[in-house]
């Protein structure tokens, strides 16, 4: 019996799911190519460089030929500047969450202590409740803080404190941590210990070992929390939408600003580098981990 | 201190979470305190709180209005209570939509050649890391009046020389739940693959062995052994779908209006954040409730981490 074999109906619904999966993204990709400015209809693909016309009347220039509209995102401030705050959030709170998340791991996979189960029971929270409440929580904090501080320390005009981007870093770097301490604590679940206990026989002291055999093990494991946490930051809409001011508008949050006014090709462009980009990494990565093992 | 350190491994357990515990505690359960402080407040003229001890908001929410048109104290206002139906509902529809979808596609990577499968998972994946807001943008470009779907279905019309009209999909009920199946799915593909692939090949040929058909092995050993996997999907699903805004928002338009709309708009336009507070309690209630019920019945499977 072939143990690989899947029924007729399997193998069509499967398709048709990938299918339904791909079709949004595709037609995205496509448009960012449009001949029509308003992205309204399909204009046909930008064919050549130089002068171009656009419905009909307006003619503009296109240098960059079929990919316009890409270069008309370069050109864009808003969106380089958005570009900006998503990476700037998405390196600090990644980095922050993993060594913190990592370090509550340890604590809770190899030691006991007083509030063990109150850190267990908190990481769940987040998974637990929608992303709104956490976001609308935030906010509330902030918000009232903020006034509190202003008002006491007497605070006027520019100086007040207000939302931006330090408070979305720190929400991110809140909404990582459950996640990077799970995933790093179920790879510590399945570590053999007697290798710890090899190396201090063979003389080695508690830093040495964990430098030396502990860490290296947990690697992947860590790896692997930091780069949900680095997706998860990239695509975050909620929480940022909710701790967000001025000067801390990232990627999302500006093409849902865009969205509830126009829509132009540039946002297509935008997703497809977007997805370029993303697919670069995950190919890149998925040939890493296939080498290893 | 640094004896004290070496020997004493509650302490260091303690230092090593600490971290951890100041976020939890600053960035998760005082705000969750601070919202339910907040909640039983009311709403100064200029949109600022006046903290107190009132149930008002709550009252509020389900539907006991206390100005009334015609003059009498109280009156029943259906119209939040409408709102959080609609959300429950929305919810438990997707959940099961996205069940349907996901489990043969979870089912033909977890048997297919170990060579492949992750591939294929890396195809499901793909979707998923393509960023939120836009894969809704995706599907306001598909749904629109004059997008993708009515073109290719006006062009066939046109091939048997028919005439046709365009469709209205967007800003309906409709378009927010494929809106929301498309954006969950693989929040459920994930958690069913894990499941799926567990299963040792010897049971399925166990089942055969002994005289069961393909149907009967699904239902006796296939289906029982993902639970876990469908359980932790659930999870993953109903709850996002429960407190999400953008969905509605951008392809619902004014049309489909969720509990997270509702807290948005008392956050951000009505200015009401203590009606916003308790809403927002109200809807992680509801969730937890669902939830609790559902997992004790199923089981909580280490599947949710699969993600």
């Amino acid at each position: 019996m072939n143990p690989y074999r899947r029924s007729l109906f399997i193998r069509l619904t499967s398709v048709l799911v990938y299918a339904f999966l791909y079709a949004p993204i595709l037609v995205l990709i496509v448009f960012a190519f449009n001949s029509s400015r308003t992205n309204v209809n399909f204009g046909g693909f930008i064919t050549h460089f130089g002068p171009l016309t656009m419905e009909g009347s307006t003619v503009i220039q296109s240098p960059c030929g079929p990919f316009h509209w890409f270069c008309e995102l370069g050109k864009n401030r808003e969106v380089m500047g958005a570009t900006k705050n998503t990476l700037t959030v998405a390196f600090i709170s990644t980095i922050t969450s993993t060594i913190i998340g990592t370090l509550a791991a340890m604590a809770l996979q190899r030691y006991n202590f007083k509030l063990k189960s109150f850190t267990q029971v908190s990481l769940y929270i987040p998974i637990v409740i929608p992303e709104i409440v956490m976001g609308i929580g935030i906010l509330v904090l902030f918000s009232q803080l903020f006034t509190f501080l202003n008002g006491l320390f007497g605070i006027t005009g520019d100086a007040r404190l207000a939302m931006g981007l330090p408070t979305v870093i720190f929400s991110h770097i809140a909404f990582s941590i459950p996640f990077v301490t799970l995933v790093v604590q179920a790879r510590l679940q399945g570590f053999d210990k007697s290798i710890e206990e090899a190396a201090m026989d063979l003389g080695a002291n508690e830093l040495t070992t964990f430098w030396r055999v502990t860490f290296p093990t947990i690697l992947p494991g860590i790896l692997s929390g930091g780069l949900l946490a680095f997706t998860l930051s990239l695509d975050d809409f909620v929480i940022t939408f909710f701790t967000t001011g001025p000067g801390g508008t990232t990627l999302p949050i500006y093409v849902y600003g865009l969205l509830r006014r126009i829509i132009t090709p540039q946002v297509n462009a935008l997703s497809t580098v977007w997805v370029l980009i993303v697919f670069s990494i995950m190919l890149l990565l998925q040939r890493v981990q296939n080498r290893n093992t | 201190m640094i004896k004290r350190l070496r020997e004493n491994k509650s302490f260091q357990g303690t230092i090593l979470a600490t971290p951890t515990l100041i976020f939890m505690v600053g960035l998760l359960i005082i705000p969750l305190i601070l919202t339910l402080i907040i909640s039983f407040g009311s709403r100064s003229a200029d949109g600022n709180v006046i903290y107190g001890f009132s149930l008002h908001n709550y009252v509020r929410m389900f539907g006991f209005s206390t100005d009334c048109q015609n003059g009498k104290s109280t009156c029943f206002d259906p119209l939040y209570t409408q709102i959080m139906w609609r959300s429950l509902s929305l919810a438990f529809n997707t959940t099961f939509l996205v069940i349907l979808l996901a489990y043969p596609l979870s089912y033909f990577v977890a048997r297919s050649h170990p060579k492949r499968r992750n591939t294929f998972l890396f195809m499901v994946l793909v979707p998923l890391w393509t960023n939120f807001v836009i894969r809704v943008y995706a599907w306001m470009m598909l749904l629109r009046t004059q997008g993708v779907i009515n073109g290719v279905l006006g062009w066939l019309a046109g091939l048997f020389g028919l005439h046709f009209l365009p469709l209205e999909m967007l800003y309906t009920p409709g378009a927010v739940l494929v809106g929301m199946v498309y954006e969950f799915l693989p929040f459920m593909i994930l958690p069913i693959y894990t499941s799926l692939e567990k299963i040792e090949n010897s049971l399925y040929e166990a089942a055969a062995d002994l005289g069961a058909n393909p149907f009967r092995t699904f239902l006796k050993v296939t289906l029982p052994l993902s639970m876990p996997g469908v359980v932790a999907g659930t999870i993953l699903v109903f709850i996002p779908v429960m407190g999400t805004f953008i969905v509605s928002d951008l392809l619902g338009g004014k049309q489909v209006i969720l509990v997270g709309n509702l807290i948005q708009r008392q956050f951000l336009d009505a200015r009401d954040p203590t009606f916003g507070s308790a809403a927002s309690l109200i809807l992680m209630v509801m969730t937890l409730i669902v939830t609790y019920f559902y997992t004790r019945k199923f089981g909580f499977g280490e599947e949710i981490i699969a993600v």
